[in-house]
């Protein structure tokens, strides 16, 4: 199986990767693409673009997604912006310096290839958007404004207010309007996809469920497309939509795809605390806000405990009893140092009994320099909306008080294992954006999501996957009565009779929590030997309880949402298993993921390039059986791998 | 804090609906509107009944998916948020609170609070684009755009397409959407090219799908969630205008 790992990264220098595998790559005429069928599930940044783009192409497109609209996606709530090398600012920055930030950023884990690629073309991505109309943000000139984000030196992130996400989407929702108003893309708004069809070893088409009547229908095409997002959720408490999952991954990897690092999941540093039980989901201040926020905690714990107490404010505390620990120990980068270091700062601190709220998790992020320096007027225009939403939510006003936070699942660098041309391990299926797991390394540096989906969908995909089709266009259309379809559509049926059958007591809402717990405790910002052990052993009992004890309440043929959330929750086990299972072979603390046991005397993550420079790629072996192991090695052909250091 | 919610049940798009009434008891005043629903439905499916069907996704007021109209206001008695936003601290402990979808016969019922809303999908479709092609841009500072356009244009673009305003709308009238998607793009100098033919097409799609016509009543504007502002629709109107005079 060793040979299904053949990354396809082109020979030659870095510069002209690209270029030379564009040139290599078949072509389809436009009279063939006519009679080509893609399906693309998920709506977001890549899968929006991709569909688009391909349906501009000619392409017969067909795109999916579970909510009732493409624009709800969970890309509409990126806040701060998105990266590109235009190098605007006259600050020296350059493609190579995108890409050497990227590529440090996520701690010498991610492709040299695809990584230069991603810089390289994110230039493009910004006119296009302009293009389309987003109002990005801008100077008094008329040019395009920028900031800076955490992780670099150079200010790069172009940005519409603290709606950048939204902005993105809603532009390459537009185009896809375009393309479905032109006919050559089909949208099924309220579908989820069930499962992967695969014949003759290749993506063939999917099972869908449609959620208003729950009826299951088939759907063939030449190739399958993957851009459903990350899963963060398996934590249950994260900043992803309510509903983003990991299912259409998980599909896929039952089916045979390969998944690649799964463990490599991002904590963000600046989240509104946890405040109770009944809380089920987190939000993220965006990263930007790092830019003029100062993070710090009290020096004295005796302050903390006032704090606490509510008797006294955090604007009461004298500048030589704070502790602006970030500041402190990375002078270079202060409030800047990439995520993972902010969030086991932040952890640092709350564990030595710092933490600044009742629960004792929370850190101080203050905006009161900024506001002298700056004036009100400039941090409304930057921050405005994030000041009022942290408002709405915590009835407590960031012109007056610090802002408290405190770190939580955001992001998964993991995801399906692809090659260069983004092709999984099963032939003529594609994973882009967060879906996959080719860019980011161990760790995603802020403003690069936005870059990456859009990177791929559409430039990427449009172009690679010519290179598949162009020997398909002979192939008649997928024939969805095939064996293949009837078996695929049966494993469905059954798994859904299952869950009701079942019948049981508890809601899968409260076993989801469960699972939340056991990833948070066990497979969270520190993890062990031991605790990881422990985390496989309990997401094995909770499996077995929930096909004891849970209760799908109403029918199959309705609108049902708690079957929905049942039928996810089954994928969550199976990727939190995963994820534990990566995390305990992956012995070095690296980017997210933080082995306790791989430290250096200060506390900083100590990678081990010696036995880890690799992508561990998983293959599935059955429910509940441990995956089998494919590496792929790292090689670092074109820079000097160093250990992070964002303290000189 | 304790609460009495009133919700309307309705099974499918073709059954009757009705309002029934629950109890629920011990909500922190932190809790947001929909952690509320959430815990209802735990309580709903313990005890064997149906749980509450709404739309929801990111719960941080951008994705526009929630759509509640509580206590007689769309997104219910807070300004400027969505329900996802909406915190229990803003209601009195005991109260009854009434909960119910979207009423627009643009928006169909599919099941208790959800409605069907891919009518606005439909708008959009007809023409809230500009026509580019991947691959096609000039170098994004080739087009100047002065700062105060820009953000004239985001506070047009910020909608979220939730659907409250035609919610609001005594008449049904989606005019407030139209003209933010009209405005936003005519604002900007790559959006002036297709301006007229756009605000014509949409405004078309609209009447089509069975909105109905704005009387300037302004309700719109202020349950609007991102406080889109009205003037939006004057600038639809002009483009509109324009597009009748070119025909």
């Amino acid at each position: 199986m060793a040979d299904k790992l053949i990354s396809k990264i082109p020979d030659g220098p870095l510069a002209e990767k690209w270029t030379k595998r564009k040139s290599e790559i078949h072509l389809v005429s436009p009279n063939n693409k006519r009679k080509l069928e893609i399906i693309v599930v998920g709506t977001g940044l890549g899968g929006a673009s991709a569909a688009a783009s391909l349906g501009e192409l000619g392409y017969n497109v067909k795109i999916f997604c579970i909510s009732d609209s493409p624009r709800r996606a969970h890309s509409i709530a990126a806040q701060g912006g998105i990266n590109a090398a235009k190098n605007y600012q006259n600050d020296n920055d350059s493609i190579y310096r995108l890409f050497y930030d990227t590529i440090k950023g996520g701690d010498y884990r991610a492709r040299e290839a695809n990584v230069y690629r991603l810089a390289e073309v994110s230039a493009a991505i910004i006119d296009q958007c302009v293009a389309q109309g987003i109002p990005f943000a801008r100077e008094y000139g008329g040019y395009l404004a920028n900031r800076s984000f955490g992780g670099v030196q150079v200010s790069r992130t172009f940005y519409a207010r603290g709606q950048t996400g939204q902005q993105l989407l809603l532009g390459a929702y537009a185009s896809l309007n375009k393309e479905i108003a032109a006919g050559t893309v089909k949208s099924y708004p309220r579908h989820e996809m069930l499962d992967l069809v695969i014949i003759n070893g290749e993506a063939k088409g999917i099972i869908a469920r449609n959620l208003v009547t729950g009826q299951l229908e088939r759907f063939g095409a030449h190739a399958v497309v993957i851009a459903t997002g990350g899963y963060g959720n398996t934590y249950f408490l994260s900043t992803n939509a309510m509903n983003s999952n990991g299912s259409a991954a998980m599909q896929c990897y039952r089916k045979g795809a390969f998944f690649a690092n799964p463990c490599f999941a991002q904590i963000h540093p600046t989240c509104i605390p946890v405040h109770g039980d009944q809380q089920c989901k987190l939000t993220l201040m965006s990263e930007s806000l790092r830019n003029d926020g100062r993070i710090w905690v009290p020096k004295k714990l005796e302050d903390v405990e006032k704090l606490r107490k509510h008797e006294i404010k955090a604007s009461q505390i004298p500048e030589e009893d704070r502790d602006y620990y970030l500041e402190r120990r990375y002078p270079a980068f202060g409030n800047l140092v990439p995520r993972d270091v902010a969030s086991r700062a932040a952890k640092e601190r709350c564990d030595a009994g710092f933490g600044v709220n009742e629960t004792g998790k929370a850190v101080f992020l203050d905006f009161s320099d900024a506001i002298r320096r700056l004036g009100h007027q400039k941090v409304a225009e930057r921050y405005g909306n994030l000041f009022e939403m942290y408002e709405k939510i915590t009835a407590s006003s960031p012109w007056e008080e610090p802002m408290m936070i405190y770190p939580a699942i955001h992001y998964t660098m993991g995801g399906i294992w692809v090659d260069y041309d983004l092709q999984t391990t099963i032939p003529g299926l594609y994973a882009i954006g967060e879906a996959n797991f080719s860019d980011h390394g161990g760790n995603r540096l802020g403003a690069s999501a936005l870059m990456q989906g859009l990177a791929d969908g559409y430039f990427v995909i449009p172009v690679t996957i010519g290179d598949y089709l162009s020997h398909k266009f002979a192939e008649p259309k997928t024939d969805i009565n095939a064996p293949e379809f009837v078996v695929a559509e049966k494993a469905v049926q059954a798994r859904i009779d299952k869950l009701f059958a079942i019948n049981g007591t508890k809601t899968v809402d409260s076993i989801h929590k469960e699972l939340g717990h056991i990833m948070w405790e066990y497979v969270g910002m520190a993890r062990d030997e031991e605790g990881l052990k422990t985390a496989i052993a309990k997401i094995k009992e909770l499996r077995e309880s929930f096909y004891k004890d849970v209760k799908v309440p109403g029918n199959q043929f309705e609108f049902n949402q708690e079957l929905e959330k049942a039928l996810r929750l089954e994928d969550f086990f199976d990727i939190g298993e995963l994820m534990a299972y990566d995390a305990l072979n992956r012995k070095e603390s690296c980017g997210g993921h933080f082995r306790v046991e791989s430290q250096t005397e200060e506390g900083e993550a100590k990678r081990d390039d010696k036995n880890f420079m690799y992508v561990a790629a998983w293959e599935y072996k059955g429910e509940g059986v441990e995956p089998e192991l494919h590496k792929e090695p790292l090689k670092y052909e074109f820079i000097e791998v160093k250990t992070r250091n964002y303290k000189d | 804090m304790n609460f009495n919610v009133k919700i309307w049940r309705q099974r499918n798009a073709k059954a009757k609906g009705h309002f029934e009434t629950y109890h629920i008891e011990d909500i922190e005043s932190d809790a947001s509107f929909l952690e509320m629903l959430d815990i209802l439905n735990e309580q709903l499916i313990r005890e064997g009944i149906d749980p509450v069907s709404f739309d929801h996704d990111c719960r941080e007021g951008i994705c526009g998916a929630c759509s509640l109209y509580v206590d007689g206001r769309a997104h219910g008695p807070d300004d400027h948020v969505t329900t996802c936003q909406l915190f229990m601290r803003h209601f009195k402990d005991g109260a009854t609170i009434t909960v119910e979808p979207w009423r627009s016969s643009a928006f169909p019922v599919i099941k208790d609070l959800v409605v069907d809303r891919r009518a606005y999908d439909k708008i959009l479709q007809a023409g809230g684009f500009i026509s580019v092609r991947t691959g096609s841009a000039q170098d994004a500072n080739n087009i100047l755009i002065g700062h105060d356009v820009a953000e004239e244009s985001m506070d047009a673009a910020a909608c979220i397409g939730c659907g409250a305003c035609v919610a609001t709308c005594k008449n049904g009238s989606a005019m407030l959407f139209v003209a933010a998607r009209v405005s936003s793009l005519a604002l900007l100098p790559q959006g002036k090219v297709e301006a007229a033919k756009r605000a014509r097409a949409m405004v078309k799609k609209m009447d089509e799908l069975g909105f109905g016509n704005c009387t300037n009543t302004r309700a719109c504007e202020l349950e609007c969630p991102k406080g889109i502002s009205v003037s939006h629709i004057a600038r639809l109107n002009r483009e509109f205008l324009k597009a009748k005079f070119s025909e």
